[in-house]
């Protein structure tokens, strides 16, 4: 490694138009340490990330390299000059192997061609260094989302990179590919690497950063070594308020008649003779590893995908072959995937939040009023902030989207709810208000599924957990045995008796 | 796409080429257009004018459609050629049963109706159920039908009874008020493709297949019967084109209808439709068919030109309006 850099931020200020996002940021990333960055949806995160390596140039302030005033030109001029951003969203083509992502842009060439054995040298002892047992030739779209957070990074560590700069890292991670991601990261702290990153999950937080800075509203509010807080302190700072009861307390009754049984559920090639019961007003939480099979399960009920098994709806057989039909018995289904899956990005919120309940609103020609009127009546029971009425769903903030998301499925008025990952990618306030509204729908008599990969999530908010393993239910927990420890232990497949070894 | 309109209207009306470059493009023409000629805006032109764009015309409105939803048809002049053919056949087959007169000009119209939905069906199936992308279908098509109808004609022109020419003329040469039946017919299919684009749940459901399938698939639209609907949708209209379009020439052969499928998607693209899909206009497709017939029309007129020269003007028109409504963020 050559010399390590420092990376600092004095006093910057950032505008949009008459908004200003930030206010005065100062902030020092120092060679072997890791930084976290946190702060809700929309306090300037991405911003100053954005800042720090070059995708934008602050309004006023200056960028110091070892004490030296830098101003990036680009992306490309940061990237080098040492400091690499691995964006939240991986930029990785996917049609494309591991090597030659890796190289992309930069390829090694001998005369015309390319020097594929230099390049193949040069992929085996990067991955090597990163513990990474990926195959280079690998294409990327058929390796594992910890093994493409890997290829990011071993992309970056190709150009040199001496201050890495990492956006939501764990995002789209299981626990354990964190584990391994984290791994790493103490190995580039060890070499020196000044290290930047910024996550929703505040215990990795504490886990893995040695400075702590919290942002509100584009201001600093709350800066030092991370041993100074603990996950209460970083949550309270980046609310600025407290926030130590994030699940509401359980309101309405758990009725018990069943709203949907299902019997022998088979979708084929994830999911195996699924079977399970959800009371009316129950909140049934579905927990397991990122590949267990949830997701596709549930896309298999509600005709997303084709299945097999037997359902019933409020006593009555069904097989639904389209959404639409599901949603016409009153059974809808809630994506994980707000952006690809869950909003047209380009539309506005009208159009979105209609897109899925379009024929109450039509007689012969929409009408547009009503639409407006339901709009006003989301955005206020939903709280979505959104700075006009026009904008392009695209550009509210990820809570924004999800309440909106939710609003819309509310607006097909659905008996029996199913909420893929309610809160991923999302701050802690909005968090707290998605709770809200999914106890107040349950208090109402509406059955929810929650599916998310968050233990406390899962055990803060149902009345029950399955656990999913392998595409099978491997279990089911309630009240005092819901436990993250048993949870973890039914979804990899542990003996409840045997020490926890992974 | 409503929303975005209003909004941008409110923010800075003038300055958006994005809703306004069509319509300043075709005032232009329209003033230069009077200024070059004293005939151009006399009443004989303009009708003129506007009864060529007919055929064009009615087939680019289902076109808009079609690319909204993020799909493309290649076929449709081959299509239009061969429909025109099979109409020809049925009706000079039937003659001697039926006798010259208006039943079977009406067996006919049916003809190219029954045929147009048939094309629409046959490549919207090709395209959704069996899952081929667009381009490829419809390039095999456009190259079927136009064989097709070479065939028939024997390699030569199909032409129509005489005595059926006579009594189907009116329905190009004639109509009501000094209106003739083509403008009329383009007319009524813009209004009701402008109010089913911008006000039906249909027009809406195009925008969000082709804005993202699967949103629209999760979001309970049933997004091959929307995009089967529009393939078939255009196929209609190709026929309703072709019901104009044969009592012009009474004629069909292998050169009928060359290029109109580009013709139409250009009118589409000037319009401000997206060619990935997402958002459309029907308004905006009229005014883009309007400017590439004025461009002819003009260069027909003024001796300054050649109109041999008339591809180049509209294939510059073509580039300048992408150009122009490019979105500015596309920057690597």
């Amino acid at each position: 490694m050559s010399d390590p850099l420092t990376l600092s931020l004095n006093g910057i200020c950032r505008s949009f138009g008459p908004v200003q996002v930030l206010h005065d940021v100062d902030i020092a990333l120092h060679p072997g340490q890791v930084h976290a960055l946190i702060g809700e949806n929309g306090a300037g995160k991405s911003t100053t990330m954005k800042i720090m390596s070059g995708y934008l140039a602050p309004t006023t302030g200056e960028l110091t390299l070892n004490g030296v005033p830098v101003s990036f030109m680009n992306s490309q001029d940061a990237e080098a000059q040492g400091v690499v951003l691995i964006h939240q969203e991986f930029n990785l083509a996917d049609q494309l192997s591991v090597e030659q992502n890796i190289f992309l842009g930069h390829e090694k060439t001998r005369g015309l061609f390319l020097d594929k054995a230099t390049m193949q040298t040069e992929t085996r002892a990067l991955l090597k260094r990163l513990n990474c047992e990926v195959d280079p030739s690998a294409r990327v779209q058929d390796i594992a989302n910890a093994d493409k957070q890997m290829v990011e990074i071993a992309k970056a560590l190709s150009r040199n990179a001496k201050v890495l700069i990492m956006d939501e890292p764990t995002a789209v991670l299981t626990a354990r590919e964190a584990d391994v991601l984290f791994e790493q990261v103490e190995k580039l702290k060890a070499d020196g690497v000044a290290i930047l990153f910024t996550s929703h999950k505040l215990d990795e937080v504490k886990r893995i950063s040695d400075q702590i800075t919290v942002l509100r509203d584009g201001h600093v509010v709350s800066q030092g070594p991370a041993s100074d807080y603990d996950e209460d302190q970083m949550a309270t700072a980046m609310v600025g308020r407290d926030v130590s009861s994030l699940y509401p307390v359980r309101a309405g009754e758990i009725g018990t008649t069943a709203a949907l049984e299902v019997t022998g559920l088979t979708v084929p090639g994830f999911a195996e003779d699924v079977s399970f019961t959800l009371h009316k007003g129950e909140i049934l939480g579905i927990s397991g590893l990122i590949g267990s099979g949830r997701t596709e399960m549930i896309e298999g009920l509600v005709g997303l995908r084709s299945a097999t098994g037997q359902v019933r709806l409020n006593g009555d057989d069904v097989r639904f072959k389209s959404p639409s039909q599901a949603q016409a018995a009153g059974l809808c289904y809630l994506t994980e995937d707000r952006k690809s899956r869950g909003l047209l990005l380009n539309k506005g919120m009208r159009e979105n939040l209609t897109l899925q309940s379009l024929p109450d609103f039509t007689n012969w020609l929409i009408d547009h009023t009503a639409e407006e009127v339901a709009l006003t009546k989301a955005i206020e029971e939903f709280d979505i902030r959104a700075p006009t009425r026009h904008v392009a769903v695209g550009n509210l903030s990820g809570g924004n989207q999800q309440k909106l998301l939710i609003a819309k499925i509310m607006l097909a008025d659905p008996s029996i709810v199913v909420i893929d990952e309610p809160t991923r990618g999302i701050d802690i306030g909005t968090k707290q208000q998605i709770y809200e509204f999914i106890h107040a729908l349950s208090a109402q008599d509406k059955s929810i599924i929650v599916i998310s990969s968050e233990m406390q999530e899962v055990i803060g908010l149902a009345d029950r957990v399955l656990v999913m393993r392998t595409g099978r239910i491997a279990g089911e927990v309630s009240g005092a045995d819901m436990t993250e420890d048993k949870i973890v232990r039914l979804a990899m497949g542990l003996d409840a008796q045997k020490e926890e070894t992974v | 796409m409503l929303t975005a309109d209003k909004n941008k209207h409110t923010k800075n009306m003038l300055l958006d080429l994005k809703v306004m470059g069509p319509i300043l493009a075709l005032i232009v023409l329209v003033l230069v257009g009077a200024a070059l000629n004293g005939n151009f805006l006399s009443a004989g032109n303009v009708s003129n004018v506007l009864s060529r764009s007919a055929f064009i015309g009615i087939i680019a409105v289902g076109m808009t459609f079609v690319i909204t939803a993020g799909g493309l048809d290649l076929s449709v002049g081959s299509m239009a050629a061969f429909i025109a053919g099979l109409m020809i056949l049925v009706m000079n087959g039937l003659l001697p049963s039926m006798g010259a007169g208006w039943p079977l000009v009406m067996v006919g119209l049916l003809t190219a109706i029954v045929a147009g939905t048939a094309a629409g069906f046959i490549n919207g199936f090709l395209i959704t159920t069996m899952r081929i992308d667009a381009f490829i279908v419809t390039l095999g098509t456009m190259g079927i039908y136009r064989s097709l109808v070479t065939w028939l004609a024997d390699g030569g022109t199909l032409s129509l009874d005489f005595g059926m020419r006579a009594i189907i003329r009116p329905i190009y040469f004639d109509g009501i008020l000094g209106i003739s039946w083509p403008i009329i017919v383009f007319a009524l299919v813009a209004v009701i493709g402008e109010l089913v684009m911008r006000r039906a749940a249909f027009g809406r459901h195009v925008a969000a297949v082709g804005s993202n399938d699967q949103v629209a698939r999760y979001s309970s639209v049933n997004v091959n019967k929307v995009r089967m609907m529009t393939y078939i949708f255009l196929g209609v209209l190709v026929g309703i084109a072709t019901i104009m379009y044969v009592p012009r020439l009474g004629s069909a052969s292998s050169s009928t209808g060359v290029l109109w499928e580009l013709e139409a998607i250009a009118a589409v693209i000037i319009g401000g439709t997206m060619l990935k899909g997402g958002f459309g206009r029907v308004w905006g497709t009229i005014i883009g068919v309007l400017i590439l017939s004025l461009i002819g029309n003009i260069l027909n007129l003024t001796d300054g030109v050649s109109p041999y020269l008339n591809g180049a003007v509209q294939g510059v028109i073509i580039i300048l309006a992408v150009i122009l409504q490019r979105d500015k963020k596309a920057e690597g």
